[in-house]
């Protein structure tokens, strides 16, 4: 009897955690829906056959085991990159910083990908890796302390930390750094050595697993530690944090560092697994995409991988449905551009599913220039 | 028999929200020219039913009637067109324009494209004096004291040819002078024909000011009554349900040694007004020390600056023989001070989160919330809410539901049992029971008075006299950021602690 009880409770509230998953997913996957619709319109407007090009789109990244290879190679810095706007997210803090401190990330794992000699494999790649996220880190680290400690708003200090990282790391790789091999005129730095490779198991990039072992680490730290309980606090309720003897300022800062390094291991990776040297555009938007996989993931780490690899399948596939379907590969941006457009414009997607405001944990992103 | 014309009747109104029934069947009428106290603790239905009225919300069954004819509301333009108007409990006026300006808003008098306000200030003169109400109509909304900006508020609706006048808890942000005021306004207006309805929580003032009262309960109207069949304490039953303790029992205190001291302390706010000026006072063990005033005389920020929250510019601070240089609230809850705030959702819940996280939001890193300061240790943090939820009586389905969805006597509950829930030497009570029931009331002041009893040195600050009366065995007036007046609660009056609270300086110090 009392058995019976138990597993009635259980399955009821196994549905309660189902309806719970339905109330979060609904709004992405019909943006996600309703960004493929409008893209078959626009598609058809354009005088492609839509179901052609989509086939192709899906064959490209999903078709045989190296065009799924190629899937998770694209989402690997995206899931960091997501990773990392989510995390700011959750203190209350929009890290649209993540281009530069992803590109960072990359340059300084190239750098000690091709300077550090004589290390083992193992070793040498953690090192680079970690050098690069720790770059990522530094540099996000400045629009922390801007913001914890004289409120300007880190939405401006991030963009315009953008330009400047774009600009820094443009001329260390056609300057001071440029590979001069062979009479190389490309700007970029010579390729990394062999022993700071981060290699594929197969076609899946061991970076793949890496990212997914992020997610998990930043669920712990968010829901399982005091310090993830400090960043959700002050995100949520940064007077209440106060109050609580939470330090606000500090807490902040660290969150952007550790956004930082998030998005900077991203480039990291991109840097030492894919491209195997750092070659701006190389990297180009996988900082920005992270806002929209964010998003789309629901600023939950488990959610952000999915929507990494839907992202990245789209980069995948974009090539083969080009070549297929005789199709410009620019519209899987613009399919990109809507799904972030119905995933924020969340009141359009819930008037279409007739769906209430989930009334979960939602972060107020604080004005221009409070504190 | 000829029928009365009735001002508004109300016919079996049912609002329904979800999971709420708001208003359930509910009827009353208004006369003419009589004031009529709608009475019930917060969450009652009574704001719902007058935003019906309003037409803000449609009701979901049921109709009115306006001078004995059914009539349709849509929104607040029927309303005014009807003839009703309503002062909400926080004013809609907007500060930095003049009286005139405010009053036309909406409605302005436009000589071809352009505004006349000559004319509309002659208008509004007028009426002022029609009905006993004096304003300057030049006077700019946010330099005039609150009492008047509800007089422009009552004006307003006035000018809008009201007949039907919807008070929401007027008198929440009043001196007693002030109210008393009011009530004098209020008469008058009714003497002119004018119909109230009179919303409040307050049982004096109903008994003070109405013709006839309605009492509501959980969305139903629990019964009609009028000033000469019933007293408080009839009311306060009529309006809990039970018979409700409405000053809580106390025996004389002990004082001990002192707790906590305010020395020459003084605070400019953030733009560098002296928000609070020399202020020194000190709280033994086993007493409350009440700190009266109107709001907006400098308790928040003195609260701030007891509880780390805020920096001081000079003055010093003593918690349990230790100064405390302004130490940061971290330190202050591990020495011994509890803090309920004055705003519970500012300060005093994390709202998304469930209540398990908000009864340890002052402790999640100690043990056992956590170990090493680090992993938390959910089954404790459980356990623990588990156990205050029980022994502070919160109404709650369990301790993982959010704070968001709990009432406000609820919430404060939760406030009070993770305050209470550590060792204290020092409380710093805040506006502990703004906007709650009288039945949160009584087990609130009871806690308090309990915790004084144990020796825990208690500093009550409220805007409410009636709370300070009840709780404070020594009561401090605050007027303007300076402390005019501190006296025994044994020889002091309402009156006497009214006159200070306006400003008036006290004979004897």
């Amino acid at each position: 009897m009392d058995d019976q009880q138990t597993s009635e409770e259980g399955s009821q509230s196994f549905k309660a955690w189902l309806s719970a998953l339905w109330r979060v997913m609904a709004i992405p996957l019909a943006a996600v829906l309703l960004a493929l619709v409008i893209g078959a319109v626009l598609l058809a407007i354009s005088g492609a056959n839509p179901f052609r090009a989509y086939a192709a789109l899906i064959e490209g990244s999903f078709g045989n085991m190296k065009a799924f290879g190629r899937t998770l190679a694209k989402a690997t810095p995206l899931i960091f990159s997501g990773l990392a706007v989510a995390f700011a997210f959750k203190a209350g803090l929009f890290n649209i910083g993540a281009q530069g401190q992803l590109l960072f990330g990359a340059l300084v794992s190239a750098v000690a990908g091709f300077m550090i000699k004589g290390l083992p494999p193992f070793l040498h790649a953690t090192l680079a890796l970690l050098a690069g996220a720790t770059a990522g880190a530094l540099f996000a680290a400045i629009p922390g302390v801007l913001k914890a400690y004289t409120g300007a708003h880190e939405v401006i200090t991030t963009i315009m930390l953008n330009y400047v990282a774009i600009n820094i790391t443009d001329y260390i790789a056609d300057g001071p750094l440029k590979d001069t091999s062979g009479g190389n005129v490309i700007a970029r730095t010579p390729a990394i050595l062999d022993s700071a490779k981060i290699p594929s198991i197969g076609e899946i990039p061991l970076g793949f697993f890496l990212a997914v072992l992020a997610s998990v680490l930043v669920w712990w730290l968010l829901w399982r530690t005091t310090l993830g309980f400090e960043i959700r606090t002050v995100g949520l309720s940064p007077h209440a944090a106060k109050y609580a003897g939470m330090k606000v300022a500090f807490t902040v800062t660290l969150t952007m560092v550790i956004s930082g390094f998030l998005a900077g291991m991203g480039g990291g990776i991109e840097t030492l697994g894919i491209v195997g040297r750092y070659q701006p555009g190389f990297n180009a938007g996988l900082g920005f995409d992270g806002i929209t996989i964010a998003l789309l993931g629901k600023t939950h780490p488990f959610g952000i991988i999915p929507a990494a690899i839907l992202i990245g399948a789209m980069k995948a596939g974009a090539s083969t449905m080009q070549f297929n379907a005789g199709v410009a590969k620019e519209i899987t941006d613009v399919i990109q551009a809507l799904m972030l457009f119905f995933v924020t414009a969340d009141m359009i997607v819930r008037k279409i599913l007739r769906t209430k405001a989930e009334s979960g944990e939602k972060i107020t992103l604080s004005g221009w220039g409070q504190q | 028999m000829s029928e009365e014309i009735l001002a508004l009747e109300v016919r079996h109104v049912t609002k329904r929200f979800p999971g709420v029934i708001a208003n359930d069947d509910v009827s009353f009428t208004l006369r003419k020219g009589e004031i009529h106290a709608l009475l019930g603790e917060n969450g009652a239905g009574k704001s719902t039913l007058m935003n019906v009225v309003y037409g803000l919300y449609s009701q979901d069954e049921g109709e009115f009637l306006v001078n004995n004819k059914v009539v349709e509301i849509n929104g607040p333009s029927d309303a005014i067109n009807y003839g009703i108007g309503m002062v909400h409990q926080h004013f809609m006026l907007v500060p930095v324009f003049s009286v005139t300006e405010n009053m036309i808003l909406g409605s302005e008098v436009t000589k071809g494209s352009s505004l006349d306000l000559r004319r509309a200030r002659r208008e509004i003169l007028e009426i002022s004096k029609a009905y006993g109400l004096e304003v300057d109509p030049d006077a700019i909304v946010e330099d005039i004291p609150v009492g008047v900006q509800q007089r422009v508020e009552i004006l307003k609706a006035l000018y809008r040819k009201a007949s039907i006048l919807v008070l929401d808890e007027p008198t929440a942000v009043l001196t007693p002078q002030e109210a008393e005021d009011l009530f004098r306004v209020m008469r008058q207006l009714t003497e002119t024909g004018v119909s109230i309805i009179f919303i409040t929580h307050k049982l004096k003032e109903v008994l003070n000011v109405a013709d006839r009262i309605t009492v509501m309960r959980r969305g139903k109207v629990v019964g009609h009554t009028t000033p000469q069949e019933t007293d408080q304490k009839g009311l306060a039953a009529m309006m809990v349900g039970r018979d409700v303790l409405l000053q809580v029992e106390k025996t004389p205190a002990k004082p001990g040694e002192i707790v906590l001291e305010v020395e020459n302390l003084s605070i400019e706010d953030e733009r560098g007004l002296d928000v609070v000026k020399n202020i020194s006072f000190e709280v033994r063990t086993g007493e409350i020390l009440g700190i009266a005033g109107v709001q907006g005389n400098g308790q928040t920020e003195l609260v701030e600056a007891i509880t780390g929250l805020r920096d001081v510019d000079s003055g010093r601070v003593t918690l349990a023989d230790e100064v405390i240089p302004f130490k940061k609230p971290r330190y202050l809850v591990e020495h011994g001070m509890g803090h309920i705030p004055e705003d519970r959702h500012k300060h005093g819940l994390v709202l998304p989160y469930d209540l398990a996280d908000n009864l340890v939001l002052c402790t999640y890193y100690q043990q056992p919330f956590a170990e090493k300061m680090l992993i938390r240790n959910q089954q404790a943090v459980l356990e623990n809410a588990f156990g205050l939820l029980e022994r502070f009586d919160v109404r709650a389905p369990g301790p993982e539901v959010k704070a968001s969805t709990l009432s406000g006597g609820n919430q404060q509950k939760v406030i009070i049992g993770r305050e209470f829930s550590r060792p204290l030497k020092v409380l710093v009570a805040n506006q502990p029971t703004r906007g709650l029931d009288v039945g949160s009331i009584e087990y609130i002041h009871k806690e308090i008075i309990k915790m004084r009893d144990e020796g825990v040195g208690v500093l009550v600050i409220s805007a409410e006299l009636d709370e300070i009366l009840s709780l404070a065995d020594r009561i401090a007036v605050m007027y303007r950021g300076e402390i005019v007046a501190v006296v025994d609660a044994k020889d002091t009056s309402r009156e006497e602690l009214g006159l200070w609270m306006a400003g008036a300086q006290p004979e004897k110090m």
